[in-house]
């Protein structure tokens, strides 16, 4: 029995649309597609073209739609025009390189490729443009290779943004396009041009071979952009006014790639780019668009301060402009160039932090980024003020970052310490829950080294605390305080300001009061009943102490537990030995942020490199962990003793860094608990890093250098120096050097030492390896090694080259004893 | 590179996809509904452009149409502001003065309008008149061939024999702008 026709598509839609639930819309397209994968086993070429259009229908509402990919495949080796429209279609929507099925359509594009009819001729263009795999690509470059040296216009067009796709799949296959490029620029039609510009960029960001080659068109397309701009009204390219904007923004991307780092081009564009700066219309879109690209375009290569100076002014302007969308597009642009000139966007920034004001969230972002961007030893006061202010009174989604970015500023410019204690107060009183967990040990480092500071904290934190325990990470500092400088709180010793009074009864009701509270974390448990300890050696009431403890030595909570049983133990058994290990913190090796410009990078990536340290692994990780890792580096049991601290945001590579070690706070951050845990397990070690006997023999001698890696032509060769102020640091230069024939670009070096060792990882000097040993990347790395163990490290290195990511793991044994010994 | 289009209504249901970056199904429909609901809690007079969880999004919105573009930070944003705005003025010359409704019951023809524009994430096209005039062409060597519909007689009285429910005359949908389109044959 024939099946009767199936429904067209618009009757599909429409009974579709009579839905009421999503359950009957459900019911509805189960039922069509049934009727649909039916009408397909009968293998009726009539209607296939109808089926699957209303597959693709359904497919946009959600519902699966991969039993008509076969189908499309059928559609695409049809003869008629209709058929293969909706075939290619549903390819591209349907299909993608991951399944097999896909290239079957190889031989079809092929032969559509030299169809007769030109807009076949298209459609095979444009899905093999959209979805070719590799091997399709390799297959069918020729054809398209061809295709780009047609005078038909249509096809050029989309011939040459065919290729672009090929060249990104397989990059080995640029070359062949090269010759195919020589006439490209002389066309008259402009989508050809157009197309043209984009695989001429293309084909200059993936090879400097090719840069180098293309910078002669120089000349031609500051010609072109001429006639757009001088040419009178053109009524087929017009755009509000001003003649094909499009082509003018991309032949601008492409001046900025040729002209960067290059005088000659640069100075044969200065003019064009100075005409296009004044006589462009800003009054609609269009005139802003291209503005703003030749801004890019300025700033970027090497132009003339007078040419630098008018860019800026543009931006400067944009920023007090009206239209929102100026206004952002403006502040993203200052953030690009903020870091090469500086100065001069200094100049804008009472603009610029009025701007943190904005209603528009998105406008606030990029304003928060380039005020922590601006932030310096001069506007410090000024711009901190801002910010706190910024802080109130922002959304929750900038809280955390705003935080982070004003510890970061803070530590990096405080004019004096009371200043940054206070700072740091403000934060954690205002946005203390949005603080990032691995910013309370670096609170506490910084607390514990400003020592003439720390009456005043505790009791400013003391006072906060009565105020609002449910901030958890300002509830954490102030426990950990209160722990170790309790006695000066009781004491009154407070200089800063007036002394409050306070008895040690009521500074345990507070401490208590925060274990019992529903507002504290288990991790916030952890630190009050740590700090309560602590408190019998500066405390006098040492039977609530051993209450308390002994109380909790039956909690449900088994960290509090383990605690409490280990304290206790510690009042009966080996109470000799408590005020040892009770002591005040000294001092902590200050390890600085992972390289200068932390947060206060520039580019708009400094976006992902803030959300990716929301998904990094806490720090916060018992030591008993550590031990899983490094079994890179096999042996050593010792746990570390010193737990130094760690930046809140470490640099890309730093970031990468932390999860090729693991929770290990070797470069990572401490435990939430730095010093009680770690006695409790090995009392003898407690004091032996802490002292700072020269453990390196005070050898003068140069150390000779070394080649720590050579392998696929990149050379990474260490030197050596002594650390002044403290002899246990080596400090470590890494040059690495490339003698292949193309760079190795997103260049990341990554190293983890032994448990015994620290390291500190400084930011490189540049992220790309120039290729034929034209200039080396240099990266700073300190190593500190308080038992004078055999230094070893294990390397890995990860960069891109010649379009393919590289990565490789390497050990690095060979140092020179001097190095360690 | 752009790497979707997205349109959808103010109600999120989505009007034409277009994914120029591979994504498996669900995740298509979940970066649709994570869009749809970032842009649709914007003001009207906020800027255009939001930073998304994969892309940064740059968009319009036209009375009951979002049209999303999710581009990489390749892209100039003010330029494809312009885009969007282009690609829209040729729907209004394609279906004079395109409506909702429109692309509703024409997805394929929105497609292959788009497909004139843009091409494997890049921008293909700019030239309104010159867009319009191929889509013009193909859409003419479709409707020789008999369009969508193949065999129209057949189709006629199979849809007489068809069990379709009574579809009243003024379909009480939100988004019906003014006119019932006078649909061509597919």
């Amino acid at each position: 029995m024939r099946m009767p026709a199936p429904i067209r598509l618009r009757e599909l839609i429409r009974t579709i649309r009579t839905a009421r639930t999503q359950a009957e819309e459900r019911e509805m397209i189960q039922k069509e597609c049934a009727a649909i994968r039916s009408s397909f086993r009968e293998e009726d070429n009539t209607y296939r073209c109808r089926n699957v259009a209303k597959l693709l229908y359904m497919h946009m509402l959600g519902y699966p739609a991969h039993f008509g990919q076969l189908e499309c495949l059928k559609l695409i080796a049809s003869q008629k025009f209709t058929d293969k429209r909706i075939g290619y279609l549903g390819a591209m929507l349907l299909l993608d390189e991951r399944q097999d099925v896909h290239l079957l359509m190889t031989n079809c594009i092929k032969n559509d490729l030299n169809h007769s009819t030109q807009y076949v001729q298209g459609l095979a263009l444009c899905t093999l443009g959209c979805m070719g795999s590799s091997e399709m690509c390799r297959d069918l470059a020729g054809e398209v290779e061809k295709l780009l040296k047609t005078s038909n216009s249509y096809l050029r067009k989309k011939a040459a943004l065919c290729a672009v796709h090929v060249i990104r799949k397989v990059p080995e296959l640029m070359e062949m396009f090269l010759p195919a490029t020589k006439n490209l620029l002389s066309e008259k039609n402009h989508g050809v041009l157009h197309t043209s510009v984009v695989l001429l960029t293309e084909m200059c960001e993936r090879s400097p071979d090719m840069l180098s080659h293309f910078r002669k068109l120089v000349p031609q397309l500051v010609r072109i952009l001429k006639n757009l701009i001088m040419s009178g009204y053109s009524p087929e390219h017009d755009v509000s006014g001003i003649s094909d904007p499009f082509l003018q923004v991309r032949i601008l991307r492409l001046l900025r790639i040729l002209g960067k780092g290059d005088d000659d081009s640069s100075e044969a564009m200065n003019d064009i780019l100075a005409q296009v700066a004044t006589n462009t219309e800003t009054s609609k879109n269009v005139g802003n668009a291209i503005l703003y690209e030749t801004v890019l375009t300025i700033m970027d290569i090497k132009s003339e301060s007078g040419l630098r100076v008018l860019a800026i002014n543009i931006l400067g302007r944009f920023l007090l402009n009206n239209d929102k969308n100026i206004r952002y597009v403006a502040l993203t642009s200052l953030l690009k160039t903020v870091q090469t000139d500086h100065n001069a966007v200094q100049r804008h920034r009472s603009t610029i932090v009025d701007c943190l004001k904005d209603l528009d969230v998105s406008i606030k972002r990029r304003a928060m980024e380039l005020s922590f961007a601006l932030v310096n030893g001069n506007n410090i006061r000024g711009m901190m003020k801002e910010l706190l202010y910024f802080l109130d009174s922002c959304d929750p989604d900038f809280k955390a970052d705003c935080a982070s970015g004003i510890f970061l500023a803070a530590e990096k410019y405080a004019p004096s310490k009371r200043w940054h204690i206070d700072t740091i107060m403000r934060v954690l009183t205002t946005a203390g829950s949005y603080v990032r967990d691995d910013s309370v040990p670096n609170l506490i480092q910084l607390i514990t080294n400003s020592v003439e500071m720390h009456a005043y904290t505790v009791q400013r934190l003391y006072k906060a605390l009565l105020d609002d325990i449910s901030q958890q990470p300002l509830v954490q500092v102030a426990s950990w305080c209160i722990g170790e400088y309790g006695d000066l709180l009781v004491s009154g010793q407070c200089e800063e300001e007036e002394p409050i009074q306070v008895s040690e009864d009521e500074v345990l009701d507070v401490l208590e009061g925060l274990l019992v509270s529903n507002l504290s974390t288990p991790v916030t448990r952890g630190y009050s009943l740590t700090a309560i300890m602590k408190l019998s050696t500066r405390f006098s009431s040492l039977n609530r102490i051993k209450k308390v403890v002994s109380i909790y030595g039956s909690s449900i909570d088994v960290e509090l537990q383990q605690r409490a049983v280990e304290y206790n133990a510690l009042f009966k058994k080996y109470d000799h030995m408590r005020p040892a290990l009770l002591e005040r913190m000294p001092i902590m090796e200050k390890t600085a942020t992972n390289g200068p410009s932390e947060t206060v990078q520039t580019n708009g990536e400094t976006d992902s490199t803030i959300l990716d340290t929301k998904h990094l692994p806490s720090i916060s990780q018992p030591a008993s962990q550590a031990n899983d890792l490094l079994d890179l580096l096999g042996g050593n049991d010792v746990v570390p003793i010193i737990q130094t601290t760690v930046p809140t945001k470490p640099a890309s590579a730093g970031g990468e860094l932390l999860d090729l070690l693991g929770d290990l706070s070797l470069t990572g951050g401490p435990t939430p608990t730095p010093a009680s845990s770690v006695p409790m397990s090995q009392p003898p070690f407690l004091l032996d890093g802490l002292t700072s006997q020269p453990l390196f023999n005070d050898i003068a001698a140069v150390i000779p250098p070394m080649t720590a890696y050579n392998k696929n032509g990149l050379i990474i060769e260490f030197t050596f120096e002594r650390s002044n102020p403290n002899p246990n640091i080596a400090v470590i230069t890494i040059h690495a050097t490339n003698s292949t024939e193309a760079d190795m670009t997103e260049f990341v070096f990554q190293a983890a030492v032994p448990k015994t060792f620290q390291l500190q990882l400084l930011s490189p000097s540049s992220n790309v390896v120039p290729a034929f040993n034209q200039g080396s990347v240099t990266q700073v790395i300190r190593v500190l090694n308080p038992q004078k163990q055999q230094l070893r490290m294990r390397i890995k290195l990860t960069y891109t080259h010649k379009g393919s990511p590289v990565q490789d793991l390497a050990e690095v044994n060979n140092f020179p004893p001097q190095s360690w010994q | 590179m752009i790497k979707a289009i997205l349109i959808f209504n103010n109600h999120g249901k989505p009007r034409l996809i277009r994914f120029y970056q591979y994504f498996a199904e669900d995740m298509q429909q979940q970066i649709i509904r994570e869009t749809f609901h970032l842009v649709s809690k914007r003001d009207d007079n906020v800027c255009n452009f939001l930073e998304g969880i994969y892309f940064t999004l740059i968009y319009r919105h036209y009375a009951t149409l979002y049209f999303v573009f999710c581009v990489d930070s390749s892209e100039s944003e003010l330029g494809i502001l312009d885009l969007i705005q282009v690609f829209v003025e040729t729907l209004d010359k394609c279906f004079e003065n395109v409506c909702e409704l429109d692309l509703i019951f024409h997805m394929d023809k929105v497609h292959y309008i788009l497909q004139e524009v843009v091409m494997g994430g890049m921008v293909l096209e700019t030239n309104m008149n010159e867009i319009v005039a191929q889509v013009e062409l193909q859409n003419r060597m479709e409707k020789s061939e008999g369009g969508l519909s193949g065999a129209p007689a057949r189709a006629v009285s199979a849809v007489k024999n068809m069990n379709l429910p009574e579809i009243p005359r003024n379909i009480n949908i939100g988004d019906i702008n003014i006119k019932v389109p006078s649909l061509s044959p597919f």
